[in-house]
């Protein structure tokens, strides 16, 4: 078990191609990091330059207290679950988990100790005989996790190892992911493209966009107080609303259509307003009061089980919102919202940067 | 290539190292001697040899000799291209459809691949032989007398019979294996669009398969003109004489019978850049084919 | 049985007696006395000879000097094609696993020059290929007979293909299992690629237990002939005898067909996976 500290790290790539373009990130002992991410953001590069797979152009990375840059990835002490799992396919799940340890010249009783203790651990003691192909995906899943707990790293890599499994037994998966590294207590980082299981399973988010973090920290503060744009249409599901706003003597006003008022300016002329889906309240007219009142007219209900989503547009060709009711609201189509959002439910962001401003 | 390979100073030579010692000595070199004779003439009895440029090249091209054989491997080629191609063709759509015996249709059709060349050809000159042979019989009584060995179209026609019958394997293995590459629903989708059986063959069936069907021309142009000497020299029974012979077969017999090394070798340049060429076609097709599947 | 489905059988049927008949036809052959099929011409049922000609052909000594017989034809036969087999399977894929799983400098070029020996086949480089081969010394030697044949470029590209398709994970997993390069090709990589080297094996014995031009060539010491390479003895010895006889040629050829016919039907399913993927 040990810290893992990041120093301006860099990955640039033949044809002066940025991966990653300086991150420095300080992982706490046993902590669960998340890098998340879309496609292409160098959240894998990360991961991977790590675990000593790609090399790192410049910057540090110390595992504990040593610097790992120039380390065989055998030596780094980690251990990694990949998105394919990537088992053996010709040994069995025995020789999967003991593989890395025989290589380290593991004495033979201590190597069969850790696969058991897995085994038990992972509930796969049954199949320790089989081929990779004789398992299900769910099965191949612990195994892969298997291989790397034997192992009793200083630090776990996971590379979307949930992605190859289907949507229920993702989230099982995930909740057993997390349950074992309460358990354990390793220090871990998990890349993953999906936010949701970024924010189930991390002690702290990193946001990372085209090779830079956006933004570092709990789930729900990244929640709750994204740092930019980017943060808020990628964290949270149905996705923030951002609407372009513009300052109209004291108040906001859409860039284009209407129906926002009760918003004010804070010294700039343009603005990004973001709103979450869940914090517009239904209300009966235009009567006043504290924070935002939106004008909408209904085009969708989408019930979804639990509550529903309203796709509705703003008056006069104005954008179209998502708006997260219980799943006893009635409405049709063409029906006219009043919406009411409290002053601390709008979120600003600079219109050019995307930044937040407080 | 790999995201990830190892990094070694010495090891990635030395793996190589048998692979290019063999090949620098028993292939480049070789090329490269055939190309500098055939520039020279050498004297016969190995005193020393002339340089005298392209001569070799434009004796060889001019010669009537080279025109005839030329003329031949190329009917010869186009023969047993287009006939066993078609053949297999025809066996594999079938053998495709089958329901029953399909398994033993598709070993009895393919085991012939295993036969060497000039084995088939000794299986043929008894098939044809004047006296014994039951082809002869058989062509006699269409008042054919086939006289092999001496008639240059009966021995061609053995010749062909006999390359034809060996290449057929092949194409059958790849046309069959293309043929079940092409999606059950596909053909489930084609034939409700279509009812006729042939015209669906030719529409969509037909047009899958010309990747494969352009890759095998290019195997078979290969297999004519190189791996056919084995029954060339069998069928003509060291009497090339007036027999039909291949070109790399005179290659063969102007350099070990002629003693003729600057003719020899022009003639081995001259297929050397045939080779070339048909090689790059096939890798250009190759890539062709990738995108097709 | 529609009537579609009888000329799909007749069609086969047809295809299948083109096919097996020459090959019958020889064994048949095989079993007769020479007198009689001198006298009446290819027979069409078996003979009572089957035993005695083989025999004949096996154990006796034939050819010019008297010195090789069947069976010493039969283990050349072998030798070259398990030779070449092997030694074409080991060469290569120590060349493709340089090739698709390090990085230096020179990787692109030793591909283009293995590459380059597709552009070279034996038959048009004969005459300076046997010149060279006699100056090493090594005409009418095993060796001689191998090597040279060994190196063209299809097994490096098989099993470059097949390394290619290789996840790119397991090697990862492998190092951070701690395997270096030896390590990983002999507890991964050659696992995994059993089946594949089964194919190529198959491929590449009857490739070499059907050489012809090379072994002509090279071996002139009749205690070194192949039975395909005996092919030629057989037509001036036995064939072109006073009475030519074709009952003991053709035991020669089915001796020389039915070992490689053998390994192509049995390993069926591995035959056509290698012979169609190693052409892709």
């Amino acid at each position: 078990m040990s810290t893992i500290t990041l120093d301006t790290v860099r990955k640039v790539y033949a044809g002066n191609v940025e991966a990653v373009k300086g991150v420095s990130i300080d992982i706490a002992d046993g902590e669960f990091i998340v890098l998340v991410g879309p496609s292409g953001c160098g959240k894998s590069t990360l991961l991977r330059m790590i675990a000593g797979l790609e090399d790192i152009t410049t910057g540090e990375v110390k595992i504990g207290d040593r610097m790992v840059n120039n380390v065989d990835p055998a030596d780094r002490d980690i251990a990694m679950v990949f998105q394919n799992y990537a088992l053996y396919p010709h040994m069995s799940v025995y020789n999967n988990l003991a593989y890395g340890l025989k290589n380290r010249g593991m004495d033979k009783g201590e190597i069969d100790r850790r696969v058991k203790e897995a085994a038990r651990i992972l509930e796969i003691g049954d199949y320790l005989d089989r081929k990779p192909r004789q398992l299900s995906g769910g099965q191949r899943q612990r195994v892969a996790m298997g291989r790397a707990i034997v192992r009793e790293p200083a630090a776990f890599l996971f590379d979307e190892p949930l992605s190859n499994l289907d949507a229920k037994l993702r989230v099982q998966m995930r909740v057993e992911i997390k349950r074992l590294q309460r358990a354990l207590g390793t220090t871990s980082v998990y890349v993953t493209h999906d936010q949701l299981e970024a924010m189930t399973l991390a002690d702290r988010l990193v946001v990372l966009n085209g090779g830079n973090i956006e933004q570092i920290g709990a789930p729900i503060d990244v929640y709750d107080k994204p740092a930019s744009t980017f943060v808020a249409s990628f964290i949270g599901s149905p996705a923030m609303n951002l609407l372009d706003v513009k300052a109209d003597g004291n108040g906001l006003s859409l860039a284009k259509g209407a129906g926002l008022s009760g918003a004010n300016a804070k010294g700039k002329d343009r603005y990004t307003l973001g709103i979450r889906p869940e914090h517009m309240e239904e209300v009966a007219g235009p009567n006043g009061g504290d924070g935002l009142l939106l004008e909408a007219v209904v085009n969708v209900l989408e019930p979804v089980g639990a509550e529903s989503y309203i796709y509705a547009s703003l008056g006069d060709g104005g954008p179209e919102i998502v708006v997260r009711v219980s799943s006893h609201a009635r409405h049709e189509a063409g029906e006219k919202l009043f919406l009411k959002v409290a002053p601390e439910n709008a979120h600003y962001f600079d219109a050019d940067t995307g930044r937040r401003i407080d | 290539m790999k995201k990830v390979q190892f990094q070694s100073r010495w090891l990635p030579y030395l793996l190589l190292l048998p692979q290019l010692a063999i090949v620098t000595i028993f292939f480049l070199w070789p090329a490269a001697e055939a190309v500098q004779s055939s520039f020279y003439l050498e004297d016969p009895f190995g005193f020393g040899s002339t340089f005298v440029g392209l001569d070799n090249f434009t004796d060889t091209l001019t010669s009537s000799d080279y025109g005839r054989v030329a003329r031949f491997t190329a009917v010869f080629t186009f023969f047993v291209t287009f006939l066993s191609l078609g053949i297999a063709l025809l066996l594999a759509v079938k053998a495709d459809k089958v329901l029953r015996g399909a398994s033993a249709y598709k070993t009895l059709l393919m085991w012939v691949y295993a036969v060497a060349p000039p084995v088939a050809g000794l299986i043929g000159v008894l098939l044809f032989d004047q006296h014994v042979g039951p082809m002869v019989d058989f062509f006699a009584m269409f008042g054919w007398k086939m006289q092999i060995g001496v008639d240059y179209f009966d021995t061609s026609f053995a010749m062909l019979t006999t390359a034809v019958w060996k290449q057929i394997p092949v194409n059958f293995i790849f046309f069959l294996s293309g043929l079940q590459g092409i999606s059950k629903s596909v053909q489930e989708a084609a034939s409700i669009d279509c009812r006729s059986g042939l015209r669906r063959f030719w529409t969509v069936t037909f047009p899958l398969l010309a990747p494969t069907g352009f890759f095998l021309l290019i195997i078979n142009i290969t297999y004519a003109f190189f791996d056919t000497f084995g029954i060339v020299d069998v069928i003509v029974k060291n009497e090339p004489g007036n027999n039909p012979v291949t070109l790399v077969y005179k290659v063969y017999l102007d350099g070990f019978r002629g003693n003729d090394l600057g003719g020899s070798s022009a003639q081995s340049v001259i297929l050397m850049a045939m080779v070339f060429i048909l090689t790059i076609i096939q890798f250009r097709l190759i890539e062709r084919r990738v995108h097709y599947t | 049985m529609r009537k579609t489905q009888i000329w799909d059988h007749v069609i086969l049927l047809a295809g299948v007696f083109f096919m097996v008949t020459p090959v019958v036809l020889a064994f048949l052959t095989s079993t007769h006395d020479a007198i009689t099929i001198y006298k009446e011409g290819i027979q069409f049922a078996p003979g009572g000879k089957f035993l005695e000609n083989y025999e004949t052909v096996l154990f006796q000594a034939g050819g010019f000097t008297k010195e090789v017989d069947g069976f010493v034809m039969l283990k050349n036969s072998l030798i070259l094609g398990l030779g070449f087999a092997i030694g074409k399977i080991i060469i290569s894929m120590l060349a493709a696993y340089a090739i698709v799983y390090f990085r230096f400098p020179m990787a692109t070029l030793c591909f283009w020059v293995i590459f380059a020996t597709l552009l070279l086949p034996l038959e048009v480089r004969i005459l300076p290929s046997y010149e060279i081969v006699q100056k090493l010394g090594m005409v009418n030697t095993y060796s001689g007979l191998i090597v040279p044949l060994i190196a063209s470029a299809t097994g490096t590209f098989f099993f470059r293909q097949f390394f290619l398709s290789v996840p790119d994970e397991l090697l990862e997993a492998a190092r951070i299992d701690g395997a270096g390069p030896w390590k990983f090709f002999k507890d991964i990589l050659v696992p995994l690629s059993q089946t594949m080297i089964a194919a190529i094996f198959i491929i590449m014995f009857v490739y070499g237990w059907n050489q012809y031009l090379w072994p002509t060539l090279i071996t002139t010491d009749e205690s070194l002939f192949t039975l395909v390479r005996g092919i030629k003895q057989i037509l001036q010895v036995w064939v072109g005898a006073q009475i030519p006889a074709f009952n003991e040629a053709m035991a020669l050829a089915i001796l020389a067909i039915v070992p490689p016919v053998l390994i192509v039907v049995v390993f069926q399913s591995w035959f056509v996976k290698g012979l169609v993927e190693s052409d892709k």
